[in-house]
C-alpha cells in the first residue's frame, strides 16, 4: 500500500457497480432488467473477493517447489476458489430467475413488474 | 458412527435428492422413498441431539481428523471446512427433519394429481439439506453456499405449480428477494475475510475487533437475515411465497425462513459476541424490530379473504415474538445479574418459540391445505359449513388457532407466557404490544373458524368427504406434538431449549472449537 491511487481502484469500481445494481433493482420496471442488476451486483462482489486476495506483484499460489522469491509474495488462493463457487451458484440463480420471468410472460403477456401484481394486499 | 453424525445429517438428504429423479414413472415409489428418506434423517437428529446435550459441542472436520493446523511457532489456524454443532444447531436440526418428515407424508395424497414429482421430492429433499446444512456448518463460506441451496430450493418449489401465473410470481420474488440478501451475506463474509484470513467463525468471533469495517459487515449480515426471515420492512415476499407453495412444503419452508433467523441469532451471539459496548443497541434494535414485525404482521392479517394468505401474514407476525424474546436476551447479554434474573428465560422464550410456531403454523397451513384440496377455493367467503364433512380438519383447525392464540393448555402459550413475563422486565411496553397481538391473533381466526367451518351447509360442498389418510395422519402427527408440547412444556424446555439457550450465551464454549484448540 504506497499511497497509490491504484491499489484501491478496484474497490472504488466495487463501489461504483453496487451503486449501479442497486438502481437497477430499484428503479427498473423490465423483469430483465432486474435480473441483470442482480447480475451486476454478483460481479461487484466477485471482484470484491478477488480484489480482497490479491498481493501487487504476486505469484500464482502454489506451495510445492515455489521459487524462493515467491515466499509471502503469493496470491492467497482462497478467495479465488470462493470467486469460483459464487460463480457458479449465480449461473444457477440467473438461469432460474430467467425461467420465471419467461413463465411470468407466459401468463400475464407483459415483463413489466408494476403489471405483474396479482398477488398484493 | 456417531462421530459422523454431522456429516450424515447433510449427506443423506442429498443422496435421497440425487436417487428422487430415478423414479420417474413411479409417484408412489418416489413418495414412499422420500417418505424413508426424511424419516431416516428424524432419527439420525434426534441421535445428533443426544450426543450434543450429553457430551457437549461437536465438531467434525471433512478430509482430516483435527481441526486445525499448527504452525511451528504454536499458532492453530483452521484450514478447512468445519461443522460445529452445537445445542442450538440440534434443536434447529430436530425442527428441520421433523417438518421436512411430516411435509413428505402430507405430500404422498396432496400433489398426487401435479405432474413433475420426482421433481417436487427432490427439490423438498434438497431444501431440507440446505436448512440442515447453514444451522450445522461452523463456516461462513459454508453458510453462504447452503443458503443459497435452500433458497433456489425453496424458490423452485414455491413455483412448482407453474400452471399458474401467480406462482411464478411469487417464485421470483422468494428469488430475488434471496439472492440480493444471499450477496449481501457473501460481501460481508469478504469484508471479514479481508481482514482476518479465515472463515472459521469461531476463529473470527474470538479475534474480532470491531472497527469500522466489522461493523459494515454485521450490518449487512443483519439486514441480509432479517430479510430472509421475514422481518418487518422486507417482508413482503412472506405472504406471497407461503400461499403459492403446496401446502406440503410448507412445513419445510417455514423451517427454512427459521433457518435464516438462526443465522441471526448465530451472526449476533457468536460472531459479535465480544463487543461489549455495542451490542445492548443491537438488542434493542431486534426486540424492536420484532414488536414492529409482530403488531404490523397482525393488522395485515385481520383484512385478508384468502385463508392461506391471512395464515402466511400471522406467520410473519409470530416471527416477532422470537426476535423479542431473544433480542430481550442479547440486551443484557453483557449484564450476569440481569441476564440470570429474565435474559436467559427470555432467550429460552423466543428459542421455545420457534419450533412451538412451526409445528402450530405448519398445522394450520395444512388445514388449508386441506379446505383448498377438498374445496378447490381458498377464498373464504366461499366456504361455509364443513366442520360436518371434515370433523378431524376442524379439530386439527381448532388445535391449531388455539396454540397460535396463546390459549392455556396448547403450546403457543407456555412460550409465549416466558415472552411476557420476561420483556415486561425489560419495559413494559414491548409486552402491551405482544399481547394485544395475541388478541388479535385470535379474533381473526374466529373469523376463519366462523366462515370456513361453521354455518348452514353449502349445497355445493354436499358430496364432500374428509381427506385422505396420509394428509389425516400428518395433521395428527402434529396436532399430538401442539397438545404435548403444551401440556409438558417443562420437559421440551429442560431437554432441549434451555441446552440451545446455554450454547447461545456461552459463546467462549463455541469459540474454543468444542475444546479441540
Amino acid at each position: 500500500m504506497n499511497g497509490n491511487i491504484f491499489v484501491n481502484f478496484p474497490f472504488i469500481v466495487v463501489a461504483i457497480l453496487l451503486a449501479l445494481g442497486f438502481y437497477t433493482i430499484g428503479f427498473k420496471r423490465n423483469l430483465i432488467k432486474v435480473v441483470i442488476g442482480i447480475e451486476i451486483l454478483e460481479g461487484a462482489v466477485n471482484m470484491f473477493i478477488v480484489a480482497v486476495g490479491y498481493i501487487k506483484g504476486g505469484y500464482v499460489p502454489i506451495y510445492t517447489q515455489a521459487p524462493r522469491e515467491a515466499v509471502g509474495r503469493m496470491v492467497l488462493p482462497t478467495p479465488q476458489a470462493l470467486t469460483l463457487t459464487s460463480i457458479v451458484i449465480g449461473v444457477a440463480v440467473t438461469a432460474l430467475m430467467l425461467a420465471f420471468a419467461v413463465n411470468i410472460y407466459k401468463h400475464y403477456g407483459t415483463l413489466d413488474i408494476t403489471r405483474v401484481r396479482r398477488l398484493r394486499g | 458412527m456417531i462421530e459422523h453424525l454431522p456429516a450424515l445429517m447433510v449427506a443423506v438428504p442429498l443422496f435421497g435428492a440425487f436417487i428422487a429423479p430415478l423414479f420417474k414413472k413411479h409417484y408412489k415409489g418416489v413418495s414412499m422413498w422420500a417418505v424413508v428418506i426424511t424419516g431416516s434423517t428424524v432419527i439420525l437428529s434426534l441421535l445428533l441431539a443426544k450426543e450434543v446435550v450429553t457430551n457437549g459441542i461437536m465438531v467434525y472436520v471433512f478430509g482430516a481428523d483435527k481441526p486445525s493446523i499448527v504452525l511451528p511457532s504454536g499458532y492453530a489456524v483452521p484450514i478447512r471446512i468445519m461443522f460445529e454443532v452445537d445445542a442450538m444447531g440440534a434443536f434447529m436440526a430436530i425442527s428441520a427433519t421433523l417438518m421436512s418428515f411430516v411435509g413428505a407424508i402430507y405430500s404422498y395424497t396432496h400433489v398426487k394429481k401435479e405432474t413433475g414429482l420426482e421433481k417436487y421430492y427432490a427439490l423438498l429433499m434438497l431444501l431440507e439439506t440446505g436448512i440442515l446444512g447453514m444451522v450445522l456448518t461452523g463456516d461462513l463460506f459454508n453458510l453462504f453456499v447452503f443458503l443459497e441451496i435452500a433458497g433456489i430450493a425453496g424458490s423452485a418449489l414455491v413455483g412448482f405449480r407453474n400452471y399458474r401465473g401467480e406462482a411464478s410470481e411469487a417464485g421470483i420474488k422468494y428469488l430475488i428477494v434471496s439472492a440480493v440478501a444471499s450477496l449481501m451475506v457473501l460481501f460481508a463474509v469478504a469484508i471479514l475475510y479481508g481482514q482476518y484470513g479465515n472463515l472459521n467463525l469461531a476463529y473470527i468471533a474470538k479475534n474480532i475487533s470491531f472497527n469500522m469495517v466489522d461493523m459494515i459487515a454485521l450490518g449487512l449480515l443483519f439486514t441480509s437475515f432479517a430479510m430472509k426471515c421475514g422481518a418487518v420492512p422486507m417482508h413482503y415476499w412472506v405472504p406471497d411465497a407461503y400461499t403459492e407453495v403446496p401446502a406440503g412444503i410448507n412445513p419445510p419452508l417455514l423451517v427454512a425462513t427459521y433457518a435464516s433467523l438462526y443465522a441471526l441469532f448465530r451472526v449476533s451471539f457468536t460472531l459479535f459476541a465480544n463487543i461489549v459496548i455495542d451490542l445492548a443497541r443491537v438488542g434493542w434494535i431486534m426486540s424492536i424490530l420484532g414488536v414492529l414485525t409482530m403488531f404490523i404482521g397482525v393488522t395485515m392479517a385481520l383484512v385478508q379473504k384468502d385463508v392461506k394468505r391471512l395464515m402466511s401474514y400471522h406467520a410473519i407476525s409470530q416471527t416477532g415474538y422470537m426476535l423479542l424474546g431473544v433480542g430481550v436476551g442479547l440486551t443484557v447479554l453483557h449484564d450476569p445479574s440481569k441476564l440470570a434474573e429474565f435474559g436467559r428465560d427470555a432467550m429460552a422464550g423466543g428459542v421455545f418459540h420457534i419450533i412451538n410456531h412451526i409445528i402450530y403454523k405448519s398445522l394450520l397451513l395444512m388445514t388449508a391445505g386441506a379446505l383448498f384440496y377438498v374445496t378447490g377455493t381458498r377464498n373464504l367467503n366461499e366456504m361455509g359449513g364443513l366442520a360436518r364433512k371434515m370433523p378431524i380438519t376442524t379439530i386439527s383447525f381448532i388445535v391449531g388457532a388455539a396454540a397460535i392464540s396463546g390459549l392455556p393448555p396448547f403450546n403457543g402459550f407456555a412460550s409465549k407466557l416466558l415472552i411476557y413475563e420476561t420483556s415486561y422486565r425489560l419495559n413494559p411496553l414491548l409486552t402491551v404490544f405482544a399481547m394485544v397481538t395475541s388478541v388479535l391473533t385470535l379474533a381473526s381466526f374466529v373469523k376463519v373458524f366462523a366462515s370456513a367451518f361453521l354455518g348452514p351447509p353449502l349445497e355445493k360442498f354436499q358430496d364432500k368427504r374428509e381427506v385422505p389418510t396420509p394428509m389425516v395422519i400428518a395433521m395428527l402427527i402434529l396436532a399430538v406434538l401442539c397438545i404435548l408440547f403444551g401440556l409438558f412444556p417443562n420437559i421440551v424446555l429442560d431437554k432441549l431449549v434451555y441446552p440451545a439457550v446455554d450454547a447461545l450465551i456461552n459463546f467462549a464454549q463455541y469459540h474454543s472449537w468444542g475444546g479441540l484448540a
